[in-house]
């Protein structure tokens, strides 16, 4: 029987020929994460059963607040430094940056099954890796035995074709899905991508879309590995990861949802959640006190060219500031090389240190009562950055860096450069 | 098991993990107590210094979406709320509770006000509104969850079996 890519994948891992939507099965896990907002837990259920690390790939991220900004988080970071030591769990320390995006560039293969203690944990999906969100419980299990449980989802398909316009990228593609869908329109389901657009879209545009399944509710993101994923996975240094996997043809889905990319304009997720989709031209005009460019979804290389493509010989507003914050060490270090750091601190940028930035909410960017931010990150939810009387709107690097020079909302198609 | 009583707080739809335990409090996570004292802060601020233990919280559809901090179920539980009543839940969130043993009761809660005065029948189904004398059933948890739950959570599941030993249905 023809079969998705999360059945493909599942079952490998339960070891069976074949699963059926809806069926439990206990899986073997190829790579395990934790962060440091989720990690000291992990350890102590760890600790609970009495276990080390059994997993093949067991990884602690220490990027939600790094460098730590207070002394409680101090002694959490040097709990997990101690784990790693005495385990031999790998320790992805403060410097590193973001783990979603450490995990594409060097643990997630093509048809592995990815647990981790962040919900964004989907996002390795976009190499064609079975990979979902969890607690530091389930992810401590899935450590210390090498397996975990899973209900087998349905499968959502998404078929893109056409290619998209100048100034506008897979965000807008992802918020535009989400506003459709509905912020649990996906609950339990996986999302594969799939259509004749999808073999164009580069690696760092389907890791975006990925990551944000979870916004619709869903289980994981995935997308087939092809050509292109072995081409990311060769310039990552480990061509030797790289298999082909795709969805069999005639694989039965729930629903199908078809888009032409051509159609979708910049996008906007209104506060406070995610589903409050609008064309950022309908937004244009709302004031806005801080840009902040980076984060798991948005903060690659190639978001940040689009970024500076805007900024470039511009400046920030005078009420506006503009923070900029590379998702990886190694972004960070092509960022430099390609100039792109001296363009965002020409332009008023305040350059961070790489990983999850202001998103979190603790530090690097905390808002103000009454403040607007746009963000390229994927939840605007209340509170979310470090204050629930401030609001946040969801956008595209490009759409986040033309609010940036304008000082207020605007669709970025008018800022552009000239082709 | 047996049945809870308590008074309902409502919430709607749509209530994140980071209402529930906001990440500006990430340092009060290795003092979950202290976290437990902001429990749903970012919903209503009053909330946990004034509901009551074995009160219920009752939210809308889609309950417990966004991040996957463990934390939230588990202040919800420290807090002393009796169980979690909604529409819908979010995936990782409804994992998360049953593996800490925080009750979730999936059940039209259109018909609850703040205030109403519930009783819980766990082995029943029925959720009974005193306040409106009106029934309504709870969806069942699935087998899976019902054996994790009868387990202690995820960690007395693991050490009671050796490993996973669960139900396929």
């Amino acid at each position: 029987m023809p079969v998705t890519l999360a059945e493909k994948i599942i079952a490998a891992h339960a070891r069976v020929d074949a699963v059926v939507p809806g069926q439990i099965v206990v899986a073997d896990v190829d790579v395990a994460i934790a962060q440091d907002g989720t990690g000291p837990l992990a350890i102590q259920q760890i600790r609970e059963l009495g276990g080390g690390v059994a997993a093949p790939v067991v990884v602690f991220f220490i990027d939600h607040t790094a460098p730590a900004p207070r002394s409680e988080l101090a002694n959490a970071q040097a709990t997990i430094r101690a784990f790693c030591r005495e385990s031999g769990a790998t320790l992805s320390d403060i410097e590193m940056g973001v783990c979603h995006q450490r995990v594409a560039e060097s643990y997630a293969k093509p048809g592995d099954l990815i647990i981790g203690a962040d919900s964004h944990t989907c996002t390795a999906g976009g190499l064609g890796a079975f990979a979902t969100g969890m607690g530091s419980t389930d992810v401590a299990v899935g450590m210390t035995s090498g397996k975990t449980w899973l209900r087998v989802p349905e499968t959502f398909r998404v078929e893109v074709t056409g290619a998209f316009a100048p100034g506008v990228s897979a965000k807008d593609l992802m918020l535009t899905l989400i506003g459709l869908l509905g912020a649990d329109g996906a609950t339990y389901k996986a999302l594969e991508f799939g259509g004749s657009a999808v073999a164009a879209l580069l690696v760092h545009e389907r890791l975006t879309l990925a990551n944000m399944a979870v916004e619709a509710g869903a289980k994981a993101g995935l997308f087939a590995s092809d050509e292109v994923t072995k081409g990311f996975l060769r310039e990552m240094g480990r061509e030797s990861d790289w298999r082909p996997l795709a969805a069999d043809a005639g694989a039965a889905y729930e629903r199908t949802i078809a888009f032409d990319t051509g159609a979708i304009v910049p996008m906007v997720a209104a506060p406070h959640t995610v589903d409050n989709i609008f064309a950022a031209a309908d937004k244009a005009g709302t004031r806005v006190d801080q840009v902040s460019i980076g984060t798991c979804t948005n903060g690659r290389l190639e978001d940040l060219r689009a970024a500076a493509a805007i900024l470039e010989g511009r400046r920030r507003a005078p009420h506006t500031r503009l923070i900029v914050t590379p998702a990886s060490q190694a972004i960070a270090r092509a960022a430099a090389r390609e100039g792109l750091l001296e363009v965002f601190i020409d332009a008023g940028a305040t350059v961070t240190n790489p990983g999850c930035g202001s998103c979190f909410g603790v530090h690097q960017g905390i808002l103000a009562d009454g403040e607007v931010c746009v963000s390229t990150a994927n939840r605007n939810f209340k509170g979310r950055m470090g204050n629930p009387a401030a609001f946040i709107y969801l956008a595209s690097p490009a759409t986040a860096a033309a609010s940036a020079v304008a000082g207020e909302i605007v669709d970025p198609r008018q800022l552009l450069p000239a082709p | 098991m047996g049945v809870l009583r308590g008074t309902a707080w409502t919430f709607g739809d749509d209530v994140s993990t980071d209402h529930i335990a906001p990440g500006r409090l990430l340092h009060l996570r290795s003092d979950l107590s202290e976290l437990a004292k902001h429990v749903m802060e970012d919903a209503d601020p009053s909330f946990a210094a004034a509901m009551s233990r074995g009160d219920f919280i009752v939210g809308g559809r889609n309950f417990g979406l966004g991040s996957s901090r463990e934390h939230a179920p588990r202040i919800i539980k420290i807090a002393g709320v009796g169980a979690v009543l909604a529409q819908s839940f979010a995936r990782i969130f409804f994992r998360n509770a049953i593996n800490v043993g925080l009750p979730l009761l999936q059940c039209d809660t259109s018909g609850i006000d703040q205030g109403d005065e519930l009783e819980v029948d766990l082995e029943s189904g029925d959720v009974r509104n005193v306040t409106k004398d009106s029934v309504v059933r709870f969806v069942p948890l699935p087998p899976v969850m019902v054996k994790i739950l009868a387990d202690g959570g995820l960690v007395g599941h693991i050490k009671k079996h050796g490993g996973f030993d669960l139900p396929e249905g």
